[in-house]
């Protein structure tokens, strides 16, 4: 049971003269959640969509149980990868249950309308997601995290065993953030692999199983998000400051960006250690930056 | 695999497990599959209306016929009958009614059925059949004919041509770039559009001002008054062609609603699709031109009535759009022969009640569905 996934060597570019990315390899092992992480513009949403085939990648190749997905034909592909994308543009005002049902489209031979099964596989996949109650409602009047979720449930209809989900939290609040993982770690559980773009440093120590940061055009550094989400990286790769510090009440590393001012010299390191030990006392140790 | 026998597992334990899943009983999704093939009283009534707008019509017209009589008339092959009538109105009912009425019905179900496959392709609501630009062929090829004199057997077949020549233009210009995108096609279809226009208009400003100009206009305008069994028998296996394999994808068509990439990712062949979505449309809006002229509006505002009634997935849009578009047009062609003394032409009519009619349904209905 489960496919492995590998990329070997990846590079894209859009013309020939800068690489979006390049010399990117890694390998998804069966139901193993993996988390990109980057700054804007590194070229993650577009990694992705090169690993769906939906861009041509220049070089190298992308393998699914040592099958080239170029050498699939994109319904078989479709069975076995599913893609929610971070933007949607539906033109007409399809409901819920409709929308869905769409995941289906690989299963259903070109000349058919979906069956009663599909119906049901895909009210399946939207109880899953927890918006049965959204079922009759047209795909433009819900908000824009239960759109979110509804294209989560129309990958799920789509039954597959890898699903890549290109910043899966960008539209939701705090509480729908939380349960997006929660059901993305509930999915990896049901041994779907998963990858998946985030802006949130943090969300790859609530889910992952490994974290990949991608800098400039390629992965600084790929492993347990323990060993790869550190100050260091993070400071480099965002260019900002961030402690990522232990946090009990939550159990878990959680990663936090540092007020920073330009043309400050205090070092924001020793400022934060001594912030632990006396702020409470005094605030406002930076003259500067007045950081407390 | 069996999604339903699977239960949740883990979640985060520091967040209250808020999506626990609604249990759905048998009977309720039964409800839902039951209730998304479900038919309104008003489909059945539009699925049936262009029957009995077809008998209708076979009664009114210019030239009186008794209604008994026409009613004899149209058994007489079938039952043998004693003669009460006159060998022209056996003529006015058969050579003249009846192929005009069947040419109505295949116009508007044609045009409508192209418009509403092409809103699908382009992801745009407000696409008529010619967007690419098989009207404007069709009118310079119909002009040419009506220039050099030819017969009405040519000027159709012209006409075919010309809007095909247009179509395979537009689609070989979208294809020089590399990206092979839809708003290319589109923006393909408006320059070959432009240059077929302007083509035409250089064959109405050279043609005979007092015999053939007229013609050209009259013709540019629509009628459904010349339509012979001929006619039908010509156009009808290209319409059949193009209808039934539209019918046979029309849930595809849905998926291009998402865009291009989500549809490849539902593992959807792009380019075949739009090739098959053009190929047919283009053959039911030639072979509709080119029996009645120009006739705007009905592809673009049937499939809009037509998704007030069933919603936008194609399973049920495009078959409604048939009946209503066929519907819709013999009414108008009705309207048209019947209303004065001499014949309205029918492109000036669709969209004379049309458009009104179409504004009172928007007001009406106070929702958009763009």
């Amino acid at each position: 049971m489960g496919i492995t996934l590998s990329a070997h060597n990846l590079k894209f570019s859009w013309n020939s003269q800068r690489n979006v990315f390049s010399d990117v390899s890694f390998n998804l092992k069966p139901g193993e959640l993996f988390c990109i992480l980057g700054p804007n513009g590194t070229g993650k949403s577009t990694l992705l969509r090169c690993l769906i085939n939906l861009l041509d990648i220049n070089q190298g190749s992308v393998e699914i149980d040592r099958v080239d997905i170029r050498d699939m034909e994109r319904h078989d592909l479709a069975k076995k990868l599913a893609f929610v994308p971070q933007r949607w543009d539906v033109s007409f005002p399809y409901t819920v249950i409709d929308y869905v049902v769409m995941g289906r489209a690989p299963f259903i031979s070109a000349f058919a309308s979906p069956s009663d099964d599909d119906v049901k596989i895909a009210i399946d996949a939207i109880q899953e997601v927890g918006i049965f109650h959204l079922l009759e409602k047209s795909v433009n009047e819900i908000s824009g995290g239960e759109h979110q979720l509804a294209l989560i449930a129309r990958a799920l209809a789509q039954q597959p065993e890898i699903l890549l989900l290109d910043e899966p939290t960008s539209h939701l609040d705090f509480g729908n953030q939380m349960q997006v993982l929660s059901l993305i770690e509930r999915l990896r559980d049901r041994g779907i692999s998963i990858i998946m773009t985030s802006h949130f440093p943090d969300h790859a120590f609530i889910v992952s199983d490994q974290v990949g940061i991608m800098r400039e055009g390629s992965f600084s550094m790929i492993g347990p998000a323990e060993e790869v989400i550190t100050s260091e990286a993070l400071g480099s790769t965002y260019h900002v400051d961030v402690r990522v510090e232990f946090i009990e009440v939550a159990g878990r590393k959680v990663c936090i960006p540092v007020r920073y001012k330009a043309g400050c010299n205090c070092s924001t390191e020793s400022l934060l250690d001594q912030y632990y030990r006396e702020c409470e006392e005094h605030a406002g140790l930076c003259k500067n930056c007045g950081f407390c | 695999m069996d999604n339903s026998t699977k239960d949740i597992q883990g979640g985060i334990e520091s967040v209250p497990n808020e999506m626990n899943r609604e249990n759905i009983s048998k009977e309720e999704i039964s409800k839902i599959t039951r209730k998304r093939k479900l038919i309104l009283p008003v489909m059945i009534i539009l699925y049936i209306l262009p029957i009995f707008v077809m008998i209708w019509s076979l009664f009114i017209g210019r030239f009186e016929v008794e209604p008994g009589n026409v009613l004899k008339i149209l058994f007489s092959p079938i039952i043998p009958m004693e003669h009460t009538w006159s060998s022209a109105e056996e003529t006015i009912i058969f050579q003249v009614r009846l192929p005009r009425i069947i040419a109505a019905l295949l116009v508007g179900a044609s045009l409508s059925m192209a418009g509403a496959a092409y809103q699908g392709l382009f992801k745009n609501p407000l696409v008529s059949p010619d967007i690419l630009g098989v009207s404007s062929g069709a009118g310079f090829g119909a002009a040419c004919a009506i220039l050099l004199s030819l017969s009405t057997w040519f000027i159709q077949i012209s006409a075919f041509l010309g809007g095909i020549t247009a179509v395979i233009t537009t689609y070989l210009l979208s294809r020089l770039y590399k990206s092979g995108q839809i708003l290319v096609l589109v923006l393909s279809g408006v320059i070959v559009s432009s240059f077929f226009g302007a083509l035409l208009s250089i064959t109405k400003y050279v043609a005979d001002p007092y015999e053939k100009l007229p013609t050209i206009v009259f013709w540019l305008m629509g009628s459904l008054s010349s339509a012979r069994y001929i006619d039908i028998m010509s156009i009808a296996p290209a319409i059949f062609l193009g209808g039934i394999v539209l019918l046979l994808i029309r849930w595809r068509i849905n998926l291009l609603a998402l865009g291009p990439d989500e549809a490849r990712t539902l593992g959807i062949d792009i380019t075949q699709i739009t090739r098959i979505i053009v190929l047919c449309a283009t053959l039911l809006t030639a072979a509709a031109v080119c029996i009645s002229g120009i006739i705007g509006w009905v592809g673009l505002v049937v499939p809009h009535l037509a998704r007030m009634i069933t919603g936008p997935d194609y399973s049920r849009l495009l078959p409604m759009t048939i009946v209503m578009g066929a519907s819709y047009l013999l009414i108008m062609d009705d309207i048209s022969r019947t209303l004065i003394s001499t014949e309205i032409p029918l492109g000036i009519l669709t969209a004379l009640l049309g458009a009104p009619f179409f504004a009172f349904l928007l007001w009406r209905r106070k929702t958009g569905w763009v």
